[in-house]
């Protein structure tokens, strides 16, 4: 999809006189269809049915029911306009007939299959433009298509099913019409309802048809069909998703591949592909093919190979590697079993000559790619190649002697056996004997010690099997030959056999990094605090490639030590230095690298797409470069994963701080809202019904009496929101310090009812408190403004005259208090929020709703004390109902 | 009421609170002084000699604790009657053990008022000769014989629930801290939850609903008191 430009601000002239002209113009709905039989033509007449009912006059222009019967039976009731019949040839055609449409100029016409070539001696070639004509004079069209007609997808569609389709609608049709809907089946239904016999297909082949409904095929079709009419949603949402700078979601169709190799270029063949693939807004994957060759590359090779395809999952991209012989056909053999659509290489770099003898993969590959578009990359990029820029320590072993010795030993026993058989058998069985003990060496101990027990062999067969024996020289001439037979068979045999050991080996080694790093990974991945994650890592790092390692990481601005493993808590100045250098220029620094060689310790950063995290330090007692070429692999490789986990819990650090700060918010404004709303409000009807009392001439005692009363009602709710406020603040600032002791229940709910008398009057209050109710430790000022609140909660919201109940029970170690009311009971919705500061449950009535502060003291309070409150309703009758849990304390005695 | 004819020392800087008061209290018939800080209050209660003193804790020159202090020091026995915040349970309960009879806390109603200030005039009159039964509703003690009846039958008190009927009775309708319940009743101090123990079961003995108690209200985080007809 190509990019778009941010839509003009000012809207286009041309825009809006298009929409007037729309105005104007008939409505045009297109009933879309990935293939034939998904029922267009029924979902057209069930739409049309029911534009019917609703009053519009509806015709039918022209339907073709190709006998089914379901849909002939929704075209009763319609008008339909007589075909115009006409003789063409020999042959009876029958079309449309658009005058009389135009002269019956009913609201709405149906007219089926769009992409239909008119007869010859019609007014237009084509039905679509019978259709415009039909537009044009204010008619509204419902018309149906398949997307096979579709002209910009004719090639695709033709690709897929292997048939031609030649009458096709031009795009701009369909990208015209006001309302598109596409029908859409299952592959799977749509082959059912083929078998039925359900779905007409003129003039094809049995065996055509067959392969046109296979599921691949009609796969393929919905998946245009569906992306088609996404595209026309697409075109908005892209503006908006620019505007809001949201990322993604990709278009379906573009997938790059990236094929990237030793090549120091391949790092510039990974940028190209990301940038296509930001263009294109499309997925993409780097691919490494590992041939036998690969074993052979030098430590420089395999590193930028690991480098190329750690940098692709830096920039979002997807890394795989996969053994293959063939280079060219096991890349495009990926490429078209991934559906991918573009493939990036780099130029060869060969001469002519040598493409000329041997051939190129890029040639290759562009001569075989078939549908897929094959980009061709110079890499002339600037930037030279990153340079290795630490030492590693040579990954062969310092010379041995003992593999060379046991091999001498296998040697010997080889003679021994061979002295033995000597006796029985023909000595040329002898040499078997010995190339067995070569054999043996070779996948024991490798090429070197294969090649010394061949050596060892010859000289003993020579010495003691050929005459004359204990002399080199050989008497018979047909030993000689049999000697150097034995020899190039020895040889071989060790050059084999080595060979396969040393796969072996290199397999094991990768089978156990890739085991490791899925296991490092896993450990990661459960980690939510930072410091957990830090420790991890570093035990991880250090167990696995035997080292200390220490990480930094910045904080407040400068870079900290954050973790040691071993542990340690301070960093050597010239340490620091070197780390702050690794941070600051993201190169690896210290020990062994081309920065501050000095330091104790090699640093590196570790790095995401997003920028690097932190930096890790290792050293270790060896002497000389830390690390083999495979373990800094390795190293990288670790510090990949740490890196993506420290910003996955970064992420969430400033994913919480956001929220928090939106929720800060949140409750400013709502504090400010019910700062206004619940002071104001009460003072507002004081301050009205004291001027009433000083002002208003001839007051009755009655209107007296209820001024007062309010005056007194609405102070003393001022007087309630002004202590749940200062509860609330009480709370938040931490100053709340329960002044525990043991207490009796019952005996708080008894001042509380007192306290509460005034509020409680228009209901009936109940308490059923079990006798034996043990003492709770509860601060009782608390719990009593708690159970306050709770019952101011019912009283408001249960209307009055209903019961208010206080029930209160011990189950095993808690005491459990509630408080149930008769009135609508909380919205389910709600239910989670009620105690959530400034939360109200609307009302649907005009009546006072509370102030958001009372439940949310109440939580505040309940879990001070060490107790829960939970919001429910009841199950017996509608009503809320709160449920206070205490532990319960061993009865204290006196 | 009115026949008494007391002297009340009104000790507020509030004028509105002060305005309230007076015009409160002169409706009622009392006899009212004004001070507005800790200073004149003093000077005042030593000079007028009131029968009562209405004080608010919060005073711009100094903590009305100390007015108390002052006067409980000085000997002066003038019932003081407390203003006080509804969330200052502590300040409350200090008021009360530094010797004040009784607290209200504002915002409050005149009627509560009211009551609080002739329980404490009351008190004061009857330390003369304390009458030998209390009879509060269907709640009859017997200070001489220590007997108790409910509706004429007696009630069976344990030693201690009967110490702290007594100590109740005898400051009917005044408020009692835990620490004078517990010094009276214990000798000293002692854990208040001891305290809640004696109260209920005291209550399931006297009161017909003892979670909705008639008599011994409690005065939450500060201690009880018996209501008084």
């Amino acid at each position: 999809m190509p990019d778009q430009k941010a839509e003009p601000k000012r809207p286009d002239p041309e825009a809006l006189l298009r929409e007037v002209a729309t105005e104007t113009r008939g409505h045009l709905k297109v009933f879309l269809g990935a293939a034939p039989g998904v029922g267009k033509t029924y979902e057209m007449l069930l739409s049309a049915a029911a534009q019917r009912r609703a009053g519009v006059d509806v015709v039918i222009g022209l339907i073709e029911t190709h006998g089914r019967v379901e849909t002939e039976a929704l075209v009763h009731g319609f008008e339909i306009v007589r075909l115009r019949q006409l003789d063409y040839n020999g042959r009876h055609l029958r079309e449309m007939d658009l005058d009389a449409v135009l002269a019956r100029k009913p609201a709405l016409v149906l007219v089926d299959e769009l992409a239909h070539t008119n007869a010859p001696g019609s007014r237009h070639p084509k039905r679509y433009q019978d259709v415009e004509d039909l537009l044009a004079a204010g008619i509204d069209v419902y018309t149906a298509v398949n997307i096979q007609h579709l002209e910009s997808l004719n090639d695709v569609v033709q690709q897929i099913t292997r048939i031609k389709v030649r009458e096709t609608v031009p795009d701009a049709f369909l990208d015209h019409a006001d309302e598109i809907e596409v029908i859409d089946l299952t592959p799977a239904d749509l082959i059912q309802r083929l078998k039925e016999g359900k779905v007409y297909v003129p003039g094809t082949a049995e065996r055509a048809l067959t392969h046109y409904f296979s599921a691949g095929n009609l796969t393929a079709l919905r998946e245009l069909a569906l992306r088609r009419t996404a595209q026309r949603v697409d075109q908005q949402l892209l503006t908006h998703m620019q505007a809001h700078a949201i990322s993604g979601p990709w278009s379906a169709g573009d997938r790059i591949l990236v094929v990237v190799n030793e090549h120091p270029k391949a790092a510039a063949l990974v940028r190209y592909a990301r940038r296509m693939a930001e263009r294109l807004r499309a997925p993409w994957t780097a691919l490494y093919v590992e041939t036998p060759r690969s074993l052979r590359l030098n430590e420089a090779a395999r590193d930028r190979i690991a480098e190329a395809l750690r940098m692709t999952e830096r920039l979002g991209g997807e890394a795989v590697t996969m053994p293959g012989r063939e280079l060219a056909g096991e890349i495009l053999d990926y490429a078209a079993k991934n559906n991918f659509s573009h493939i990036v290489i780099g130029r060869s770099r060969r001469s002519r000559l040598h493409e000329l003898i041997f051939g190129s993969i890029t040639s290759e590959i562009v001569r075989r790619a078939g549908n897929v578009a094959v980009h061709v990359v110079t890499g002339d990029e600037k930037g030279a190649p990153a340079a290795k820029t630490v030492d590693t320590r040579p990954a062969a072993a310092p010379f041995d002697v003992r593999p060379y010795l046991i091999t001498a030993a296998v040697v010997a026993v080889a003679l021994g056996c061979g002295e033995v058989l000597a006796r029985f058998l023909n000595v040329q069985n002898v040499a078997l004997v010995f190339l067995t003990a070569v054999l043996v060496s070779a996948v024991a101990f490798g090429l070197s010690a294969a090649l010394f027990a061949s050596l060892l062999s010859v000289l003993a067969f020579n010495l003691f099997f050929l005459p004359p024996y204990f002399s080199i020289t050989i008497s018979d001439p047909e030993n000689v030959v049999a000697l150097f037979f034995f020899l190039v068979v020895a040889l071989v045999a060790s050059n084999l056999t080595a060979s396969v050991r040393a796969q072996a080996l290199v397999a094991r080694q990768r089978a156990r990094t890739t085991e490791d790093l899925y296991l490092f990974s896993r450990k990661l991945a459960g980690i939510a605090s930072m410091d957990d994650l830090l420790w991890a890592i570093s035990s991880q790092v250090a167990s696995m490639l035997k080292v200390r390692v220490v990480l930094f990481l910045p904080e407040n601005g400068s870079l900290e030590l954050k973790t040691a493993w071993p542990p340690e808590d301070v960093a050597e100045e010239a340490d620091l230095a070197a780390a702050k250098w690794s941070w600051e220029s993201s190169r690896p620094a210290g020990r062994g690298a081309d920065t501050m060689p000095g330091a104790r310790r090699l640093f590196l950063p570790m790095r995401t797409g997003r920028g690097s995290v932190a930096v890790i330090g290792i050293d270790s007692d060896k002497q000389g470069p830390l690390l083999t070429p495979d373990e800094r692999r390795l190293l990288d490789a670790l510090s990949d994963q740490a890196a993506l986990a420290i910003e996955r819990i970064n992420l969430s650090k400033d994913f919480d701080k956001a929220q928090r700060a939106a929720e800060r918010d949140r409750l400013q404004a709502a504090l400010l809202t019910s700062i206004s709303h619940d002071l104001r409000t009460p003072l507002a009807s004081i301050l009205g019904a004291a001027d009433g009392l000083a002002g208003l001439p001839d007051l009755t005692v009655d209107d007296r009496k209820a001024l007062l009363s309010t005056i007194q009602e609405e102070a003393e709710r001022l007087n309630r929101f002004i202590a749940n406020l200062l509860d609330m603040t009480k709370l938040e600032s931490g100053a709340v310090t329960p002044n525990m002791g043991l207490v009796d229940v019952s005996e708080v709910v008894g001042s509380t009812l007192r306290r509460a008398e005034r509020i409680l009057a228009g209901h009936r209050v109940e308490t059923a408190l079990d006798p034996g109710l043990p003492m709770v430790r509860i601060d009782p000022v608390l719990f009593e403004q708690v159970l306050f609140n709770l019952l101011d909660n019912a009283a408001k919201y249960a209307p009055a005259g209903t019961i208010i109940s206080m029930e209160g029970r011990r189950a095993g170690n808690l005491v459990s208090l509630r408080i149930l009311d008769e009135g609508p009971g909380i919205p389910q919705a709600d239910l989670e929020h009620v105690f959530d500061k400034f939360y109200r449950v609307r009302k649907a009535d005009s009546q006072r709703a509370g102030t958001g502060l009372g439940l949310a003291i109440c939580r505040g309070f309940v879990e001070a004390m060490g107790g829960t409150i939970e919001a429910g309703n009841r199950a017996d009758r509608p009503g809320a109902v709160f449920t206070i849990t205490l532990p319960a304390q061993a009865e204290a005695t006196a | 009421m009115n026949a008494n004819a007391a002297t009340i020392l009104i000790v507020d800087d509030e004028p509105p609170i002060l305005r309230l008061l007076r015009t409160s209290l002169v409706s009622q018939g009392f006899q009212v002084i004004e001070a507005m800080n800790g200073e004149t209050a003093l000077a005042e209660a030593g000079r007028s000699s009131p029968d009562l003193v209405i004080l608010d804790l919060g005073l711009p020159d100094m903590d009305g604790l100390d007015v108390i202090r002052t006067l409980r020091s000085a000997g002066n026995a003038v019932p003081i009657l407390v203003l006080s915040s509804r969330s200052d349970e502590k300040g409350k309960v200090e008021a009360l053990d530094l010797g004040a009879d009784d607290y209200v806390t504002k915002p409050f109603g005149t009627a509560e008022l009211f009551a609080r200030i002739r329980a404490a005039l009351r008190h004061r009159l009857q330390q003369q000769g304390e009458p030998p039964v209390f009879r509060s509703g269907d709640l009859e003690v017997d200070l001489v014989r220590r007997i108790v009846r409910m509706r004429g039958e007696e009630v069976k008190l344990t030693p201690k629930e009967y110490d702290i009927l007594r100590m109740l009775v005898a400051h009917a309708g005044k408020v009692l801290t835990h620490r004078m319940l517990m010094s009276e009743v214990w000798g000293g101090e002692t854990d208040v939850q001891y305290l809640r123990i004696y109260v209920r079961q005291l209550r399931q003995k006297i009161e017909t609903n003892p979670e909705r108690p008639q008599y011994i209200l409690t005065e939450t985080g500060i201690g009880y008191r018996l209501k008084m007809e």
